[in-house]
């Protein structure tokens, strides 16, 4: 049980899923607070949802401000880097450069990639953290 | 870890200038972190506390400067992220560099070189890129030790020369030294104006320390000499070394004056800013070489000299006030807002103010006053205040001999407001016994600054009672003053001109939002002086008084005279938070709705005398400014009534003075 979450970890790892400050993360759980990734983890998509909705809705109709799509789009970033969701970051940052070039078009179907990959994450830290208490 | 609880079991929380805690350090830190990222907030929240750290967090900005100024020694280091709703994180940051003059590192996941720089030129004492790691934290006790060393240099109770220091200290010290010299040199500028004032230059031979320079302390004199060249030179032509010969101040170095000149150009641009937004008096302001720092230009020098000589008939000075409060189209005097925390963070050991006549004759000087006076205030009233001011200074100037105190900001305060405290006067709703404003010499130099300050404010000038009479702030029982029938401030205990500042922004800022009554520190005012030698008719002046500074840390220390502040902080506020005023408060500038009354002032030493009340930014209510606490030596309880009265009157002060969208920061070059 536990191999299987070290390599589901190692994979998330290789995929690109996580960067090393999920890592980081990791090194900070200790004894009083032994779910303490999980816990933040759970705390980024909670909060981060909102974000999510936020820019959707910006998205939705013109006029488009771009500089609040940026704004609204980096402090999400910042957010997943938190957790190290590295594949998620990179959708983040591709957007942004849309916005720059106030491509519209860009920016929605970049949303669509950062969503994706969001999603995505969920689900696989949500299976991860199922197996890494089932181990301990 | 304690988490969330300022107090600490660790002799950390001590004075503030005993931080060091021998044996424990730097475990039991404090550290206040602020980030809008619950995700960010409790990771770091966890990192800090795994670096032993107690760590205090908030996710609002303003909440964490409440928490800060409630507890001025709460805390040694804060965190803040950069993009928060609520504050700018710089605008955070210059609060606290002001108000508390704590180090604080700015995060954020922005790592463009021209954030950081912003970071820097702000005073950050650091810049972490987000995400942040622990490694990253271990060491931000270096900052607190840097500071304390850097504001206290001949305080050999601060012992730097433990093994703390050793540690990481002196690694770190070199670089950052140069670096951040200019930051440290605030919270040395507050201290040193606080602890010596009639000095100089200080030579702080730090040898304990790391140190590769001696730290020069910008005192009042010598920044007015630095100001004075500057202008010689032209604002675009001030060199370093041209600044550094006209100066011809020995052991000064060329690299002083570069790195002041810096903190200076990006006062000034701030002040520009601000006038930009008011009425673009900016241009003359960064354009005029030597033109007084901006804006105060035309008006200032007409007006001030005229003051100064006492000719001003009571029609200018109505005038003046006019135009201060914006209403005439004096706005010849682009008082740039300047954010009064910044200015007062590097520009407080500067203001100094020539014996009074040369700032009397000294266009430039009065502009000086301006710089030094940060306040962010709406353009109009900085219009409004720099009149004032001027007039204020101007009376101050003859009044007082000795102007070398500190008191700049007092100084200027009372001087500007010569129309508010004619304001005042009119409109003392109570016959409060009010402490005299010490417009006395302190107020000279530092007078004309505060005064600017005043008028950044943003001069609300309820239109009180214009012919109630004049208020008669008689510097130093000046009777010439008098005569003129400026609004002198009396100085008689030396009152710190801040207080009437204070009261004057007040003033102001009740005014700013338009729904401001009148403020109480007309009634300060008001009993102050007894002579009303002319009527100024003046509307309400200097109601911004604290309220502009919201967060206004005058960086030096103001005294304060407490009732000015009470004052100031009943006129603000509406709300009713008893008689407590903080000192601190006396810039409780803006008041925000909903937000604590960041009266927590600066310390302001405006006046040497012993009879002000050294204004530290240490209660703030939360509540706005209505808490502050009457000090002793003047009549609070009669103050207090009216000021109380006052409040009822007063609308809300406006609360984000420093806020109002306005970011000095923004404009500056980086």
């Amino acid at each position: 049980m536990q191999r299987q979450a070290a390599s589901m970890k190692r994979s998330l790892f290789n995929q690109e899923y996580l960067d090393e400050q999920f890592n980081e993360l990791e090194e900070l759980q200790d004894d009083a607070n032994p779910n303490f990734v999980e816990e933040v983890v759970n705390l980024f998509f909670t909060d981060s949802a909102r974000l999510i909705r936020n820019i959707e809705l910006a998205l939705a109709n013109g006029p488009y401000d771009f500089g609040r799509l940026d704004d609204m789009m980096h402090q999400f970033k910042g957010s997943s880097s938190s957790i190290g969701a590295k594949r998620v970051k990179r959708e983040c940052s591709q957007f942004q450069e849309y916005c720059n070039g106030r491509n519209i078009e860009g920016c929605k179907r970049a949303f669509q990639g950062v969503k994706q990959e969001y999603a995505t994450l969920k689900t696989k830290l949500d299976a991860y953290f199922q197996m890494a208490r089932e181990a301990s | 870890m304690n988490l969330g609880s300022a107090s600490s079991s660790v002799s950390w929380k001590s004075s503030n200038n005993d931080r060091v805690s021998d044996q424990q350090f730097p475990a039991g830190l404090r550290v206040l972190v602020v980030d809008d990222d619950p995700t960010c907030l409790r990771i770091l929240e966890k990192m800090l506390g795994n670096c032993h750290y107690e760590v205090t967090k908030s996710n609002r900005a303003e909440i964490a400067l409440s928490m800060l100024r409630e507890n001025r020694n709460g805390f040694d280091i804060v965190i803040s992220d950069v993009h928060m709703p609520d504050m700018d994180g710089f605008k955070l940051l210059e609060h606290v560099g002001l108000e508390m003059d704590l180090p604080v590192i700015m995060m954020s996941a922005d790592d463009s070189k021209d954030v950081v720089m912003k970071g820097v030129t702000h005073g950050a004492c650091d810049y972490l890129i987000k995400p942040v790691r622990i490694e990253a934290l271990k060491n931000i006790w270096q900052h607190v030790i840097r500071k304390k060393k850097h504001e206290f240099p001949k305080d050999k109770d601060f012992d730097q020369s433990t093994s703390v220091e050793d540690n990481g200290d002196r690694q770190q010290k070199p670089p950052e030294d140069v670096d951040y010299s200019s930051s440290a040199n605030e919270g040395n500028w507050k201290s040193s104006k606080r602890r010596k004032e009639e000095e100089d230059e200080n030579e702080e031979r730090d040898d304990s320390s790391t140190l590769k320079k001696p730290r020069v302390v910008w005192s009042v004199e010598l920044h007015q000499q630095f100001v004075q060249a500057v202008n010689q030179l032209g604002i675009d032509k001030a060199v370093p070394k041209k600044i550094l010969e006209l100066m011809n101040v020995p052991g000064l170095t060329r690299e002083n004056v570069a790195s002041h000149l810096q903190k200076y150009r990006l006062y000034l641009r701030r002040l520009s800013g601000v006038s930009q937004h008011q009425s673009g008096l900016n241009n003359s302001f960064m354009g005029h070489p030597e033109a007084t720092y901006g804006t105060m230009t035309s008006f200032n020098g007409l007006e001030l000299q005229a003051l100064a000589t006492g000719q001003l008939p009571a029609q200018s000075l109505a005038t003046l006030q006019a135009a201060a409060l914006g209403r005439s189209a004096k706005s010849a005097i682009s008082m740039p807002l300047v954010d009064q925390r910044n200015l007062f963070s590097f520009e407080n050991p500067k203001l100094r103010f020539p014996e009074g006549q040369q700032q009397l004759n000294n266009s430039n000087k009065q502009i000086n006053l301006l710089h030094g006076i940060p306040t962010t205030m709406e353009p109009k009233q900085l219009a409004d205040l720099h009149q004032s001011s001027q007039s204020f200074v101007a009376m101050n100037m003859q009044g007082n001999p000795r102007m070398q105190q500190n008191n700049t900001l007092l100084m200027q305060m009372s001087q500007q407001q010569p129309s508010r405290a004619q304001m005042l006067n009119e409109t003392n709703n109570g016959q409060v016994s009010r402490p005299p404003l010490s417009m006395s010499q302190p107020l000279s130099s530092n007078g004309i600054r505060n005064s600017i300050v005043e008028t950044v404010r943003g001069p609300v000038y309820n239109p009180v009672s214009q012919a109630s009479s004049v208020v008669d702030f008689s510097l130093n029982q000046n009777a010439e003053l008098q005569n003129n029938g400026f609004p002198l401030v009396r100085s008689n205990s030396g009152m710190s001109t801040l207080t009437s500042k204070r009261l004057l922004q007040e003033e102001v800022n009740s005014d700013i939002k338009g729904s401001r009554g009148f403020p109480a520190g007309y009634d300060i005012f008001e009993e102050l002086h007894q002579q009303k030698s002319q009527e100024w008719g003046l509307p309400n002046v200097g109601s911004t008084f604290g309220a502009s500074t919201d967060h206004s840390s005058i960086p030096g220390t103001l005294n304060v005279s407490p009732s000015m502040l009470v004052q100031q902080v009943s006129s603000m506020k509406n709300r009713q938070n008893g008689n407590s005023l903080p000192i601190s408060k006396v810039f409780c500038s803006r008041e925000e709705s909903g937000s604590v009354n960041p009266m927590g002032g600066p310390q302001l030493n405006l006046l040497p005398s012993g009879n002000l009340l050294t204004v530290k930014a240490e209660q703030l209510p939360d509540t706005s400014y209505q808490s502050t606490f009457f000090p002793e030596q003047f009549g609070q309880d009669d103050l207090m009534s009216a000021l109380l009265k006052q409040q009822e009157s007063v609308g809300q002060v406006e609360s984000e003075f420093s806020f109002d969208g306005y970011s000095p920061l923004d404009n500056l070059p980086v």
